[in-house]
């Protein structure tokens, strides 16, 4: 099992907040809601409130604030932690909450007998408790006392009062270290190992505590005091520690903190014996000072962890993704171990576990967590010679086997592949497919390989129709091996209702991202839980079955007809719309340092799971520091990948004239507007829109015939070309960290091709928009006039359109791009869609359609309605089996 | 089987424990609704005054808890009808018996504890004669403990989001005088119904066991939260799960949903409900959503039909109707679940399981 710790926000906390304290000192209780709001968008999964302070009648102010709490839905849906040292203020709390709270605290301070009637009165108001280690002696601060009073205090609960154990939390006092007092030396020892102790004898409590207090004595020095809490946490949770009040968004990452202060900091924490005629404490309060208002000082090369065993140090390498000793230290793991194989076993299995942990407990992110699996694979091919040479066969035992695919017609694998190495990292075997791999070629290798279950992937809509098939086929073909759904247009929506029917025999699970991925392989491998997940999973399904059949019932869709009455109408007929330069298309293939200013970051960090704005993300509290990392390491790659030329990147630009009827384009060969060329179909907004808002269809935008000339553009970009040369050399010096970057950069200069081509379109080539100005934010928030709407996003669902488009284009000859049979386009980095330049002109989701607008689409694609209802599925406001058994009766 | 005739059904004890061993064989049938029932009776003012309340200032009629003491006969009968079309249990006539409904009515402390007492015993004798005759076939009485037209989670005052009409304490006292009330008349259970605000049932539970501690047989607690809406949520605002997370330190002997949707949109939430919950699970649908009329439409073999699916689909174990639905509804649901087998009740791994608006589980 992995840890799992729950942060408890501390900032709606008077003694540990002043910023709260002196909001409710003011009555100034809406700011202080905004800060409750913050710690749990912030993701605080319980919020502690406390109103402990000598100026306030604290009684009051925890009655008014959890009531005006209980009237904002967003706070109000995580519970509570009524938080005080006074009964009388947790009673009246426990009175304005109707979740189940949390009571810190109680204790036996006033004997047993007190301690029995606020407990059973928690029990009465359906509280679980924080019990202190505190008893009529005193707060306990030796290991032995904290396990004596809890476990006693465990018994009284569980037998005299009838307390469930799984809503018992103790707090077993964490105290100040490095007081200079020598007593106190031993404070954080005791409490993880009092931890250890309590957790092994009290079943299904939960051990909690307030962090800050362990470096109470550096206040005023943060940055001291937020290492000694990371490293305090990092022995503590290892000791069983649950939860905690901590600002956990402050706290380094324990392997990222400077190695000499983590060294010294990690002495006093575990009282080691002095390394020098120093003690502890004054090594540490000596070296203090150095590191205050020092945030750079923990990105030092610092080679002291150098000194620690070749276990130690293989650990930290992987940790720290550090790959420059790695070699040398497996070889001397190696010479002292028996057999090769040992070392992975060992050494390098211990490592990868903390680094599993480490993520498990939201200290490490995906961006570091890759680096540690490049680490990974460069010590095991070191070993590969010699395990070969033993030939003893023997092969490693992998946790599990999981056969991973990018299904028929789709091309994009970022996010599997950060999936497959996470799992790498937890020691699974991953058996790869790559991109485009059809059913048949995916149930005839996992059963070649003898998986343990499979895992599918897929971007575009039409992906999301392959794997139903892929479903399909393994219930047939007797597959009873469970199947895992991700990828961007994968949802548990689809599949609980698409997906898992057509897929009886085993388990279907989404995976919502990277970070889940090895929860759910696990538990889904695991004997013990197996059973229980999937019965759970099944449950869950029918549930979002059931949702999702109720939302289908309601949906009033306007009639087609009805739907066209209300386009948006632009007035043509005092407006001329720009004439560009040229009609028909040019090719461009600008440098890579041209595209370089129009790339938009945020997407970057998206795609390795780390959420947020750039470059704000870059100071973040939680994710910063690994955004700042990633960035490093991107920009050092794209300077490379543009000095060194490792993309070809080539567009294709068209104008054409062009005229609306009613809901398709018409495109002519030249200004006579006699000869149509081409037809673009769009599809038009069929919701109940109220009042004065129109129904929108792309043609909208479009003059109609019988009004002013108007035109129409269109784009193909790639930066992709040598993508996979790149990508693959990675790979076979098992370097999927760099693979991946290099993969999410082509991506990125993909889409800032696109940028630049339509600035250039707007200033320059159709020119309509010359005296725009050039500011990489406005590009990236669209500011500007004119869209480019891409086939297969919510303006016009239909991928197929694509294929109009690469006709009209030319893109093939002219850029080396391609459509596979799901029209995803290849090289997977790139960019289409169609120019509209009417400043009236907006992005829009059609949503969904019904059937009579089908009819006529099948009709003005010239396709039959099974056709049309396969390509259109994802939007579809009915249901067409239903629609077709209906017909056929 | 259990041998029934063991059991003293003329003591309370032996009839709670007749009532658990009936819940293991099979799927216990709940009457439906009162107010539509007395709605068809087309009463008078004069009918809800009796001479009892006759010089009372106000209007009376609509007050259908009252009748309890001025048309006993009719509550009688209303039992009756609902036994003989099958139903197991069957509720006091004493949904907004307590202080604080009540004070709309500006009736006192005396004539609410007079209502509760004798909505008990009514229901006590048609119970008992039901017994008496046919001992194999137990009849119970559940003490009806409705919702509040206040609430402790939510404000009274749009402009002051933390202004509240009654506090914890002043529900508390209400609802512990209603139950001891209900107890002193005779029923067998209490049901905590239609409940819009888990705060306000957290303080009749907090009653309930309260008063148990003063020395009172442990009688079962039957709690029955109310989904308002297709938002899946409680009016206060919480999911299913979140409600049961709040509300299972009561060691209820039933949890469930009943009223504000038909058994169509209810559905989900039971299911729900089955998962989770480690003790029995009840459901009293209303008879559909209302009409323009204010109406119920639902016929009573759609009824019927509807629970019959969710018993073979193993979902309940005590079934029954609310607004709307009238005896013959429940003779369907009685007919169409008999050989049932009733839902077993699932062993949930244990785990610290809190609630906001939403639950929280720390696995």
């Amino acid at each position: 099992m992995r840890p799992v710790f729950v942060n408890i926000g501390e900032r709606t906390n008077v003694t540990g907040s002043a910023k709260f304290k002196k909001l409710i000192v003011e009555g100034n209780f809406s700011e202080a809601l905004s800060v409750a709001r913050q710690q749990v968008e912030a993701g605080a999964q319980v919020i502690d409130v406390n109103m402990d302070e000598g100026l306030l009648d604290s009684e009051q102010a925890m009655i008014t604030f959890l009531n005006l709490m209980a009237a904002e839905p967003d706070i109000a849906r995580v519970p509570v932690m009524i938080d005080s040292s006074k009964w009388e203020v947790i009673e009246a709390g426990l009175k304005c909450v109707q979740g189940k709270a949390i009571v810190n605290s109680i204790s036996m301070k006033e004997g047993e007998a007190k301690f029995i009637e606020q407990a059973k009165l928690c029990l009465r108001y359906g509280a679980a408790v924080v019990v202190m280690a505190f008893d009529e002696v005193g707060q306990a601060d030796t290991a032995a006392r904290k396990i004596e009073i809890c476990t006693k205090a465990y018994d009284i609960l569980v037998n005299k009062v009838g307390f469930p154990p799984e809503d018992i939390i103790f707090d077993p006092n964490i105290f100040a270290v490095a007081t200079g007092i020598e007593e106190h030396d031993n404070y954080a020892v005791d409490f993880i190992e009092g931890t250890r102790e309590i957790k092994a004898r009290c079943p299904h409590a939960r051990i909690s505590g307030g962090v800050s207090n362990v470096s109470f004595s550096f206040r005023g020095n943060e940055p001291v005091r937020r290492a000694i809490h990371s490293v305090f946490l990092y022995h503590a949770i290892n000791a069983g520690m649950d939860m905690g009040i901590v600002n956990a968004g402050d706290l380094p990452v324990y392997d990222d903190i400077d190695p000499v202060l983590r060294e010294a900091v990690e002495d006093v924490i575990l009282n080691r014996p002095q390394r020098t005629n120093v003690s502890n404490t004054e090594r540490l309060v000596d070296m203090a000072p150095g590191y205050k208002g020092e945030k750079g000082a923990a990105q030092q090369v610092n080679l002291a962890w150098r000194e620690g065993t070749v276990g130690e140090r293989i650990t930290h390498a992987l940790v720290n993704g550090v790959t420059e000793f790695i070699e040398a230290d497996t070889e001397e793991a190696r010479l002292a171990a028996e057999r090769p194989l040992h070392v992975i076993e060992g050494p390098l299995m211990d490592g990868m576990n903390v680094v599993g942990d480490l993520f498990g407990a939201g200290k490490m992110f995906l961006p570091q967590v890759v680096k540690s699996a490049r680490v990974m694979k460069q010590a095991v091919a070191w070993l590969m010679p010699f395990m070969e040479a033993e030939k003893e066969g023997q092969e490693r035992k992998a946790a599990g086997k999981v056969l991973m695919a990018t299904v028929k017609g789709d091309v994009h694998d970022i996010g599997k592949n950060i999936v497959g190495v996470v799992l790498q990292c937890n020691n699974y075997e991953v058996v790869d497919l790559g991109v485009m791999v059809p059913a048949d070629r995916i149930l005839e290798e996992a059963r070649k390989h003898e998986v343990d279950m499979i895992g599918l992937s897929g971007l575009i809509t039409p992906s999301l129709d392959e794997m139903v098939f892929v479903a399909a086929e393994m219930e047939r073909q007797g597959f009873d091996i469970p199947l895992l759904i991700g990828g961007a247009t994968t949802s548990r929506t689809h599949t609980a209702v698409k997906i898992e029917p057509a897929y009886r025999r085993g388990p279907t699970t989404y995976v919502v991202d990277a970070s889940r991925a090895v929860g759910v392989v696990s538990s889904l491998l695991s004997e013990t839980d197996k059973d229980r997940v999937v019965a759970d999973t099944r449950a869950e399904y029918v549930k979002v079955r059931e949702q999702y059949a109720r939302g289908q019932t309601v949906k009033a869709r306007t009639a087609i007809g009805e739907a066209r009455k209300r386009r948006f109408a632009i007035d043509w007929k005092d407006y001329t719309p720009p004439r560009p330069l040229f009609t028909g298309t040019r090719v461009f293939e600008p440098s890579l340092a041209e595209l370089e200013p129009f790339i938009d970051w945020s997407p970057f960090f998206a795609s390795w799971e780390l959420i947020g704005r750039y470059p704000q993300i870059l100071e973040d509290d939680v994710v910063g520091e690994a955004a700042r990392d990633l960035y490093r390491d991107a920009r050092a790659m794209l300077d490379k990948v543009i000095a060194e030329k490792w993309f070809g990147a080539k567009g294709v630009i068209g104008f054409w004239p062009a005229q609306a009827v009613e809901d398709d384009v018409v495109l002519f060969s030249d200004e006579t507007r006699t000869v149509e060329i081409a037809r673009l179909h769009t599809l038009r907004q069929q919701m109940d829109k109220g009042a004065g808002k129109a129904n929108l269809a792309l043609a909208d935008f479009v003059a109609p015939v019988g009004g002013p000339a108007d035109y129409v553009g269109g784009f193909a970009v790639t930066a992709g070309h040598g993508e996979d040369e790149i990508v693959k050399t990675f790979k076979d010096a098992g370097d999927d960290y760099s693979a991946i970057m290099a993969s999410a950069l082509a991506d990125r200069l993909a889409e800032a091709f696109a940028e630049w081509l339509h600035y250039k379109a707007r200033v320059e080539l159709w020119g309509y928009a010359a005296e725009e100005g050039f500011d990489a934010d406005a590009l990236i928030g669209e500011k500007y006039v004119g869209i480019r709407p891409a086939p297969g996003y919510p303006a016009q669902p239909d991928h197929t359109e694509k294929g109009t488009l690469f006709r009209l284009l030319g893109a093939e000859a002219a850029t080396g791009m391609a459509l596979t049979e799901s029209f995803a386009m290849s090289p997977g980095a790139a960019v289409s869609g169609l120019y509209f330049s009417h400043p009236q002109s907006h992005y829009f989701g059609v949503g969904k359609i019904d059937f009579d607008q089908v009819e006529d689409y099948a009709r003005r694609k010239g396709w039959d309605l099974a056709t049309t209802e396969r390509w259109l599925s994802p939007i579809l406001n009915y249901d067409p089996h239903a629609r077709a058994r209906g017909e056929a009766a | 089987m259990t041998d029934l005739t063991l059991r003293d059904l003329s003591s309370r004890l032996g009839r709670v424990a007749a009532l658990k061993a009936a819940a293991k064989e099979r799927i216990l049938i709940l009457d439906g609704s009162w107010g539509v029932m007395f709605q068809k009776k087309k009463l008078t003012e004069a009918d809800y005054r009796a001479e009892r309340f006759a010089n009372f200032d106000g209007q009376m009629k609509g007050n259908n808890d009252i009748l309890c003491l001025t048309r006993p006969d009719l509550v009688a009968e209303l039992h009756d009808a609902y036994f003989s079309a099958g139903a197991d249990i069957s509720e006091t006539n004493t949904f907004s018996g307590t202080t604080i409904a009540q004070a709309d009515y500006r009736l006192g402390e005396q004539d609410v504890w007079d209502i509760n007492l004798e909505g008990a015993r009514i229901g006590r004798q048609v119970a008992d004669r039901w017994n008496a005759e046919n001992p194999d076939r137990p009849k119970f009485i559940a003490g009806s403990i409705g919702p509040l037209n206040v609430m402790l989670s939510m404000s009274s005052d749009v402009n002051d989001p933390g202004a509240r009409k009654v506090t914890f304490d002043q529900v508390y006292q209400a609802y512990r005088q209603q139950v001891d009330a209900l107890y002193q008349g005779g029923v067998d259970l209490f049901l905590i119904e239609t409940i819009t605000d888990t705060l306000n049932c957290k303080a009749a539970i907090k009653a309930i066991l309260d008063w148990r501690d003063e020395g009172h047989e442990e009688l079962p607690i039957w709690i029955s939260g109310t989904i308002t809406d297709r938002s899946g949520r409680t009016l206060s605002g919480q999911t299913a799960e979140a409600f049961w997370n709040s509300i299972k330190h009561a060691k209820p002997f039933a949890v469930g949903f009943n009223c504000a949707l038909g058994a169509d949109l209810m559905r989900p939430h039971i299911a729900e409900m089955a998962r989770i919950a480690d003790t029995l699970v009840a459901a009293y649908p209303n008879a559909g959503l209302p009409n323009a009329m204010g109406e119920y439409d639902e016929e009573p073999h759609e009824t019927g039909h509807a629970l019959h699916e969710w018993a073979k689909d193993g979902l309940v174990n005590i079934l029954g109707g609310c607004c709307g639905t009238t005896p013959d509804h429940i003779r369907h649901v009685a007919d169409e679940v008999r050989g049932v087998a009733p839902r077993a009740i699932p062993e949930r791994p244990k785990a610290m399981r809190l609630a906001g608006l939403e639950p929280f589980e720390l696995a």
